[in-house]
């Protein structure tokens, strides 16, 4: 990431323990100004925690939080000037749209005037215009999502902070919008850290993803980096590939138990782990390459994703087209594109997952 | 406690930061210094005057107090009563809870607090209202000529009038919350109506019963106005017993004795409740209460409902009307004439050294301040006990109980001896009465405040900490708006308890100044019948204020179970 612009948050070394439990490892972390992060994980792999050290709504065991270069120990809550939408909202029940949207507003001395005009600007933002004196209760979960994003947005925090900030949303109005989110916070120039489980909504929203495994970074990047180059084998399995096989690599060519896989040139020698992703699985005819049978095929809209089942070692996924599918128990052939072929991390960074 | 709802609990937190125990230690701080001053200092202070002689501690009075047989007697009393009141009032009260649990009928909601008055009337009220109906002259005695006060009956139908409430509203109040489909499914499964239940709901209600049981048994063994009143002279409980020995025979050294049994037991009878607690906070899948009732359906169903209405209309309303329509029964036929001679001082024979009315005013003033104090003290006790905490807090939740259960009797003598001298010099201070009558009003404020507290989502207040609130705005913004209604609730019952608090009141409160149930039990103390008649009417006027403060308290707890 560039090193031009200031880091407006900077994590140093933050170790967070919960009895035995190391829910943080010492992770460090910088997000620079107008910047989108995505912290992404399966649950119980810390991202939450991260975003509430950042709050100041969990004390860290070790290291320091940076704000704006200032070191945030001691400050509290109140005070760090951070936005936080809750994964379920917490909405305040007694209070209704605008006093919920206009309570940040409220705490810094706002005049009353200047907070209904922003409170009106915002429900107007996030598609709720008019909303102001309706009761919280009556809300469908994607209207308490927009109330809570606009009440986090109020106050203008330097840092909004989301926890799975669509997660509890149906499909279709997910993705619409994390593409007004998107919108938004380029618009507003908003410095965004959000966590979430689902990779599409992360790759979709951020300009940087970080992977979190127990409680330790397993990678970070560009979103396009991370989908083409997972790490380990644990970063791939989590973005949904599952192609993984034992190889040692000799040449330009590793050896599997799926028979001869060609690799990138200048691969280390010698023994690895090896990801090919489904769109480098090619189907050939059944007499060449290694003879596959069909088990099984899921549809994904413009593509098929089908399961065969080789002679020997895993099952392999492979894309393929909707009309060239072929029918369950067929027999095929399969060869692998070198493009679609990554050479997986050392095994210690998680292949074992 | 007796009436909350069944607690919910926040989730586990991590460890907090020492600041937090700081606070904790600073809500703490003030009700500590009063249970210190204004409970453990009396009462030991009485403990020790009977048990010390010449500076020297006289451990054989235990054996020789405990060793007579006289004593014996009232020990064994007092335990069988109170075992038997228990069982009377679950068999009588049970079928009550599923029928208010379950069932829709019209006039359900008036009937639920109907059923709660006779729990907040004072027990000299609940014992004149049995003597109205059982005792001589009384209902019984005029149609069949039978009289059952000065038997174990008056008593036990009395503790069962007392404590329907209690069973009612703790068991009652889960069972309406149960999810009728977690039955449902045990059904699906193969099992069959009965078993369902018994696999089923009443694993999840045992510990609510249990917990219900506790409290009554809690309320009978340390029964003293309703006993005092219909024991005649061959019952007696502890508690009487302990008065009879401190008011009228001045025998310290064995109300001290009497003091330190009752307190053993009662501590050990709360012990056992702390753990029924715990258990009850296992997760249960609760669901809206209004979604579980329904009409009564098939013959079955209507002869339970109608039966439970039946012993409620017997049990609960002819006591309440009986005692009403004595008030009214005066030598000229049906008027006002009781009511009449409440207003003078004259007419009592020097019973009182002022009109009887007057009382109403100075119980109404006392048991304001009674409430003023509980609800700080107790709202106190209640924000510092809020946050899950350790053993040491715990015992603290359990120190807030033990008022109720011991000796009001001693607590009122001991407030007499220890607060005499500088800097508490309190005897002819009016406060004295206020603050016995508040050591049993903040145990319900506490009971009732708590589960409020902690079903508050600790992430509300993260939320509004974000926004930018500091931890005190926080908890006004959050916290008050949310609990509001059940300090309300919680005021409610405090007044209603003070305003019937007898026991410490009868030693504190001074001639010129009685409270209305000191009123009624020097009347009823007094022969002839205008004594009489006069404790009925001014019973009548307590039972009335004490409905009014109830019902205002059933508007409020409905409205709120609408908002949320």
């Amino acid at each position: 990431m560039s090193q031009l612009r200031q880091d407006l948050l900077r994590l140093d070394d933050v170790t967070v323990r919960f009895g035995g439990r190391t829910a943080l490892d010492a992770v460090d972390l910088e997000v620079a100004e107008h910047e989108t992060v995505c912290v992404l994980g399966p649950s119980g792999s810390g991202k939450s925690t991260l975003l509430r050290v950042v709050a100041g709504l969990q004390p860290a065991d070790a290291g320091r939080v940076f704000l704006s270069g200032a070191d945030q120990g001691g400050v509290p809550v109140h005070r760090r000037g951070v936005g936080l939408m809750f994964q379920d909202h917490q909405l305040f029940p007694q209070r209704d749209v605008g006093g919920n949207v206009g309570f940040g507003l409220r705490m810094r001395k706002v005049g009353r005037a200047e907070a209904e005009r922003r409170v009106a600007e915002l429900l107007d933002m996030v598609g709720l215009p008019g909303a102001q004196r309706r009761s919280v209760a009556a809300l469908s979960g994607g209207e308490q999502q927009r109330v809570a994003l606009a009440r986090a947005l109020a106050p203008r925090p330097r840092l909004l902070m989301l926890d799975e900030p669509l997660g509890q949303l149906d499909r279709s109005l997910r993705e619409r919008l994390v593409v007004e989110l998107r919108q938004l916070f380029g618009r507003l120039g908003t410095t965004v850290l959000a966590v979430t489980h689902d990779q599409g909504e992360a790759f979709a929203l951020a300009d940087r993803v970080v992977v979190m495994r127990d409680g330790r970074i397993a990678q970070a990047g560009t979103p396009l980096e991370v989908w083409q180059r997972p790490a380990s084998e644990f970063v791939a399995r989590f973005l949904g590939f599952d192609n993984v096989v034992e190889a040692t690599v000799s040449g330009e060519r590793a050896d599997t138990v799926w028979g001869s896989v060609p690799v990138p040139a200048g691969t280390r020698q010698g023994k690895c782990r090896l990801l090919v992703r489904p769109a480098g699985v090619r189907l050939l005819p059944a007499a060449e390459g290694l003879p596959c049978t069909v088990s099984g095929r899921t549809f994904r809209g413009d593509h098929v994703v089908l399961l065969l089942r080789p002679p020997n070692g895993p099952e392999l996924e492979a894309a393929c087209d909707l009309r060239g599918a072929p029918e369950p128990d067929a027999r095929v052939g399969v060869g692998f594109d070198v493009n679609d072929v990554v050479v997986l991390g050392p095994a210690e960074d998680g292949t074992t997952a | 406690m007796v009436l909350a709802r069944p607690e919910v609990d926040v989730p586990k937190r991590p460890k907090r930061l020492s600041r937090q125990t700081a606070v904790r230690l600073g809500l703490m701080a003030l009700p500590v210094a009063f249970f210190a001053l204004f409970f453990a200092y009396p009462v030991s202070a009485i403990v020790a005057r009977g048990l010390k002689d010449g500076g020297r501690w006289q451990f054989a009075r235990v054996g020789e107090v405990l060793g007579d047989e006289r004593i014996g007697h009232v020990l064994w009393f007092t335990t069988w009563q109170a075992l038997a009141s228990t069982a009377l009032t679950l068999v009588l009260a049970l079928p009550g809870a599923y029928v208010f649990a379950r069932f829709d009928f019209p006039g359900k909601q008036l009937l639920r607090a109907v059923v709660t008055v006779p729990f907040v009337l004072p027990t000299v009220v609940v014992g004149s209202a049995f003597l109205a109906l059982l005792g001589r002259g009384g209902l019984l005695d005029e149609l069949w000529g039978m009289r059952l006060d000065t038997t174990v009956w008056a008593i036990l139908l009395a503790h069962v009038f007392f404590n329907y409430a209690v069973v009612v509203r703790t068991v009652g109040g889960l069972w309406a919350q149960l999810d009728p489909r977690q039955e449902e499914a045990a059904r699906v499964l193969g099992a069959g109506r009965f078993a369902a239940w018994r696999r089923v709901t009443l694993p999840a209600l045992a510990p609510a019963v249990a917990a219900a049981a506790l409290m009554v048994f809690l309320f009978t063994f340390t029964s003293f106005g309703v006993v005092q009143i219909l024991g005649g002279p061959r019952y007696a409980t502890l508690e009487v017993e302990i008065y009879q020995q401190t008011a009228r025979l001045l025998d310290l050294p064995t109300a001290a004795v009497l003091t330190l049994v009752q307190f053993v037991a009662v501590a050990v009878l709360l012990g056992v409740h702390a753990r029924t607690v715990r258990r009850r906070e296992t997760a249960l899948k609760l669901v809206d209460a209004a979604q579980t009732s329904r009409r009564p359906q098939g013959p079955a169903q209507w002869a339970l409902l109608a039966s439970v209405l039946a012993v409620v209309a017997l049990l609960i309303l002819v006591p309440l009307v009986v005692l009403v329509l004595r008030s009214f029964d005066g030598p000229d036929g049906y008027g006002l004439a009781f009511y009449r001679a409440l207003a003078s001082a004259d007419d009592n024979g020097g019973t009182f050294v002022v009109a009887p009315l007057e009382a109403i005013g100075n119980s109404l003033a006392y048991a304001l301040a009674a409430t003023g104090i509980a609800i700080v003290v107790g709202g106190l006790a209640a924000a510092a006990l809020t946050r899950r905490a350790g053993r040491l807090v715990r015992g603290f939740d359990a120190l807030l109980m033990l008022p109720l259960g011991t000796s009001a009797v001693t607590v009122g003598f001991g407030f007499l001896i220890t607060l005499d001298e500088p800097p508490l010099d309190l005897r002819s201070s009016w406060i004295l009465v206020p603050l016995a009558q508040a050591l049993v009003g903040v145990p319900f404020v506490v009971r009732i405040m708590l589960p409020v507290l902690r079903a508050v989502d600790a992430r509300l207040r993260e939320a509004a900490a974000v926004l930018g609130a500091s931890p005190l705005r926080a908890w006004r913004e959050v916290d008050l708006p949310l609990v509001g209604r059940a300090l309300a609730v919680a005021a409610g019952f405090a007044f209603a308890v003070s305003l019937g608090e007898f026991g410490a009141t009868v030693f504190i409160a001074r001639p010129d100044n009685p409270t209305l149930p000191v009123a009624v039990a020097r009347l009823l103390g007094r022969p002839g019948e205008l004594n009489y008649g006069q404790a009925m009417a001014l019973s009548t006027i307590l039972m009335l204020v004490c409905a009014a403060a109830l019902l205002v308290l059933e508007r409020v707890r409905t409205d709120r179970s609408g908002e949320f």
